[in-house]
């Protein structure tokens, strides 16, 4: 890790205090002064740190270089699409005209915003080919509630009370037992078969009148493309329920298929891996919600529709509700918006073809290096299994620590749950041949590291500000907010 | 753009598209087809049956980045910004001042582009981060332990009434009449599907039973009026439940801290520090609570440890709470939170430290009573609501305030919120640090011609 500067970032806020610096300069009150409220009602003490404008600025920019990051470094996470952010997204973001607007100004002086808004949900729902879209869920986890939640609406619209039930496969990221447990649904685990698809015997022993729906990511967490998927989405259609589509992994999808012509009723996009936003160290993110049309009525508020020349928010007609306090992340919908305007049809398409090319060509390169359980055209990403080196000595979390020294971010680690020693490797289409080419070639030195020096790997990383850190430590004796020695 | 468009149609539009975001020219992709033995893209996606696959996409031809400017830069201009004018709307996204350094800092690369901090030997900067945004969160709502934020106000307080029902296994929540009717509505949604009723209370005159989970209040309350926390407080308590708050940040620079008020569980939007409008989002939601509730809280925390060489770092810790290993059993489904806007909450909050925040939360105060004042004094405008408040009041308007709004947008006046729904003819009026005594004047011009 390259040395970022020699500003000290140790001591925390509050301990770089010292009474009397300010950081910001205010105007002074230019109206009379007005009585204050009962002196019980106000605060004596107010912790907060008093530092100085420079402190400020060179601590954080401090904190700052202690991050990778993908402006510099290569993230290959699977299942979190870390692709180039465009920095033409940020600035159109940024702009007063639509930075500096207030959510509820009235929509004659919002017809701009709410312009934008429709065409993205249009944008959104032909890509997914579904066609009724909600932008106002904040992250994909949002979104999932979101759209079980209109599972759940369009279920007791029918009178049909009795569909309490969602199975979800065994390779899907935790959110989504998550919020279907939160939607109210009671969570079955789907086997899943082989060749890593939804094992079929497993889904038609649930498929009955008390399955509300299930939720599949497509691709898997496998990074294969479900073969049977037209299948699952007949035999859950036929047992009543509906099917949810998580679309974490919808980089790999772009251009080349459309949920809802393969039989989705509703999916979420997380515009923060697929449509470039920035990650941002954790969000912010956003989820919008795409259905077919008889879903619609059921959306989350609030959806932008268009009376003649003139754009308005409005609630349909049986709407779950509202799910955030206004109208979704705009300054992240503002920059998806921007980045498939920049693509256009073909550049979206692309997306998916070097996205997928990438993962073939470097699962190609890895295949006999690291076990590839499921050795079958890979889609965005590939999961390798650590198996091999752990009988050696190093496990898939030391092999993923050495790669830090290397100057790559680590893999996901031990997900999929179904794979031993998992590492899911997503490349994404931004990253040049180059850079491939060095990661692959860093997964094979490290092999041999493992064999010829297991320490050296088992000890990483090396290079990192800090070591491997106590975890066990952390969660034993929480602690979560700096406090005043005296006070401990 | 000088996109090679040479492929628009067929199997492979899209295969030798070349973007200026993605390197790989046709040349290396064929290097990597031939080391795959294949000679085209579209192979790779065979599994997809072959009747669903290459549909047409319907999207408008690519812009270039001059294009893009133009095209969007006319659409900005159909938004009229806070800054344009006299702005007076607030109820619960606020215009206040921003530091240059806050969006100088949060668009470093190092920031803006990195994952979440799994592997926390590569995110130092951002661990750190939330931990010192959760010490100041702690210290500004005197609360014990708060998390790495959560979407916006709104989901927090919803998912903080949730968390009351896990805590105190009641199913019950009291809502009380005085917030923000955009915040009930989301506490409705996430609350029908788990079978907990919303009951609506009014907080000057509570009459909780023993059923009840716990009572929601906002401070200062959707009105701009400080409640008194302490009666509510403990009512709460009396019946086994908790008080749950949802607190603007701002109004911490001067006023007593739901913490000291023995509070179970403060939330609030963190826009107020540092984060622009923006239409309503991305904003940061915060969340502080008691020691004692820990386990139940949603959302990642970021605890201070040491490396095995003894150095102090900070990992992401608690999470047999979250989904990634709880899963259907987890606190919440909350993955992506708002990281970045805690960043600049917490760059907010340091450059303010101890007498910024106060100041602005002094000028917020002597503005905005200073506006009430000489709007009471007008003809046929009053002011219904007495007590105690922050920044935001209500005004009786002598015409529907919707029309009222109209006529002085004329000369370029952005009103306050129309409530006559809750208030007949009410009108809720923000006044920060932002309004200039020039403005304030403008609108009380503007109020006594077009009344």
């Amino acid at each position: 890790m390259r040395q970022g500067g020699n500003r000290q970032t140790e001591k925390l806020l509050m301990e770089r205090s010292v009474p009397g610096r300010v950081g910001v300069v205010l105007p002074d009150l230019d109206v009379p002064a007005q009585v204050l409220p009962d002196n019980a009602l106000l605060r004596n003490e107010l912790p907060l740190p008093e530092v100085s404008e420079p402190e400020v600025v060179q601590y954080f920019t401090g904190l700052s270089l202690l991050n990778f990051s993908i402006d510099t470094h290569f993230y290959p996470l699977g299942s979190c699409t870390m692709k180039y952010n465009p920095k033409i997204n940020d600035e159109i973001a940024f702009q007063p005209g639509f930075a500096g607007i207030h959510p509820l100004q009235p929509a004659e002086q919002s017809q701009g915003a709410l312009d934008l808004l429709y065409r993205l949900q249009e944008f959104l729902g032909e890509i997914t080919g579904l066609p009724a879209v909600s932008l106002a869920t904040l992250a994909g986890a949002h979104g999932e509630l979101g759209g079980m939640l209109m599972i759940r609406a369009h279920h007791l619209a029918n009178g049909d009370t009795r569909r309490r039930k969602v199975a979800i496969p065994d390779s899907a990221h935790g959110t989504n037992p998550a919020s279907a447990a939160m939607a109210g649904f009671d969570v079955v685990e789907l086997a899943s078969d082989k060749d890593g698809n939804v094992d079929l015997e497993a889904l038609h022993e649930v498929a009955g009148p008390d399955l509300a729906g299930v939720m599949i990511t497509l691709p898997s967490t496998l990074g294969l493309f479900d073969t049977n998927i037209v299948e699952v989405c007949r035999i859950v259609h036929e047992a009543g329920g509906l099917v949810y589509g998580d679309g974490a992994n919808m980089n790999a999808l772009l251009g080349r298929v459309k949920l809802g012509e393969l039989g989705f009723d509703v999916a979420h996009l997380n515009l923060h891996k697929t449509f470039s936003t920035p990650h941002g160290g954790g969000g912010p993110g956003a989820g919008p919600v795409c259905a077919t049309r008889q879903l619609a009525p059921y959306l989350a508020a609030p959806i932008v529709t268009k009376n003649g020349d003139a754009f308005e928010l409005s609630t349909p007609e049986k709407s779950i509700g509202k799910l955030s306090g206004f109208h979704g992340n705009f300054g992240v919908l503002v920059r998806a918006y921007t980045y498939i305007r920049t693509l256009g049809g073909a550049g979206v398409k692309s997306i998916s073809g070097n996205a997928v090319l990438n993962a073939n060509y470097m699962m190609n390169a890895l295949r006999g290096t690291y076990h590839l359980p499921y050795d079958r055209t890979c889609m965005h990403e590939v999961v390798f299994s650590a198996d091999l080196q752990k009988e050696r000595g190093s496990s898939g979390l030391e092999i993923a620590k050495r790669l830090l020294d290397y100057g790559f971010h680590a893999p996901t680690m031990y997900f999929p749950l179904i794979v031993h020693e998992a590492l899911m490797i997503e490349p994404t289409e931004s990253e040049t041949k180059e850079t491939i080419d060095a990661f692959i070639q860093a997964l094979i030195d490290i092999d041999r590291e493992v064999t010829e020096n297991t320490e050296l790997v088992n000890n990483a990383p090396h290079t990192t500000p800090v070591a491997r850190l106590d975890e066990a430590k952390a969660a034993r004796q929480p602690n979560l907010r700096w406090q005043p020695e005296a006070a401990d | 753009m000088t996109a090679t468009l040479s492929d628009t149609t067929g199997a492979n539009n899209g295969d030798h598209f070349q973007s200026h975001y993605i390197p790989s020219t046709t040349g290396e992709q064929a290097e990597m087809l031939a080391a795959l033995g294949i000679d085209s893209i579209d192979q790779l996606f065979a599994d997809i049956p072959v009747e669903f696959r290459n549909p047409t996409l319907d999207l408008p031809a690519p812009l270039s980045e001059l294009e893009i400017q133009r095209e969007l830069g006319g659409l900005a201009t159909k938004n009229r910004p806070l800054a344009s004018g006299p702005s007076f709307l607030g109820a619960g996204s606020y215009n206040h001042f921003i530091p240059a350094i806050v969006k100088a800092l949060i668009t470093r690369g190092e920031f803006l582009t990195a994952y979440t901090p799994y592997q926390a030997e590569a995110s130092q900067g951002t661990l750190q981060v939330i931990y010192e945004f959760q010490t100041l969160i702690c210290n500004l709502y005197g609360m014990e332990v708060a998390n790495a934020g959560m979407y916006d106000g709104a989901t927090s307080l919803a998912e903080a009434a949730l968390m009351a029902c896990r805590v105190t296994k009641r199913e019950k929540v009291a809502l009380a009449s005085t917030v923000s009717p955009a915040y009930s509505a989301v506490i409705r949604t996430y609350c029908q599907s788990q079978d907990i009723a919303v009951e609506t209370v009014d907080p000057s005159a509570l009459n909780l039973d023993g059923e009840t989970a716990c009572l929601v209040l906002q401070y200062p309350n959707f009105l701009g009026y400080i409640e008194d926390l302490r009666s509510s407080t403990d009512a709460a308590h009396d019946q086994g439940a908790l008080a749950v708050v949802s607190c603007d940040p701002t109004a911490m620079g001067m006023f007593q801290t739901p913490g000291h008020y023995g509070v179970d569980i403060v939330t609030g939007d963190g826009q107020p520090l540092g984060i622009p409008a923006s239409y309503g989002g991305p904003y940061v939601g915060l969340f502080a609570t008691k020691q004692e509730y820990i386990r139940q809280m949603p959302s990642r925390l970021s605890g201070r440890t040491v490396d095995k060489n003894g150095k102090t770092g900070y990992v992401l810790t608690l999470q047999t709470r979250e989904q990634h290993i709880r899963r259907e059993r987890a606190t919440s489904n909350i993955c992506t939170n708002e990281a970045l806007y805690a960043l600049a909450s917490t760059i907010y909050l340091a450059a303010m430290g101890k007498h910024g925040l106060r100041q602005v939360a002094e000028l917020c105060y002597h503005k905005a009573h200073y506006t009430a004042a000489k709007i009471g004094e007008l003809p046929g405008y009053s002011l219904p609501v007495s007590g105690p408040f922050f920044q935001e009041f209500v005004v009786q308007c002598p015409a529907p305030p919707a029309e009222i709004n109209r006529k002085i947008m004329e000369r370029n006046i952005l009103g306050g919120l129309d409530i006559s729904e809750q208030v007949p003819d009410g009108m809720l009026i923000c006044v920060t640090e932002m309004n200039s005594k020039e403005d304030i004047d403008s609108l009380i011009a503007a109020l006594v011609e077009f009344r």
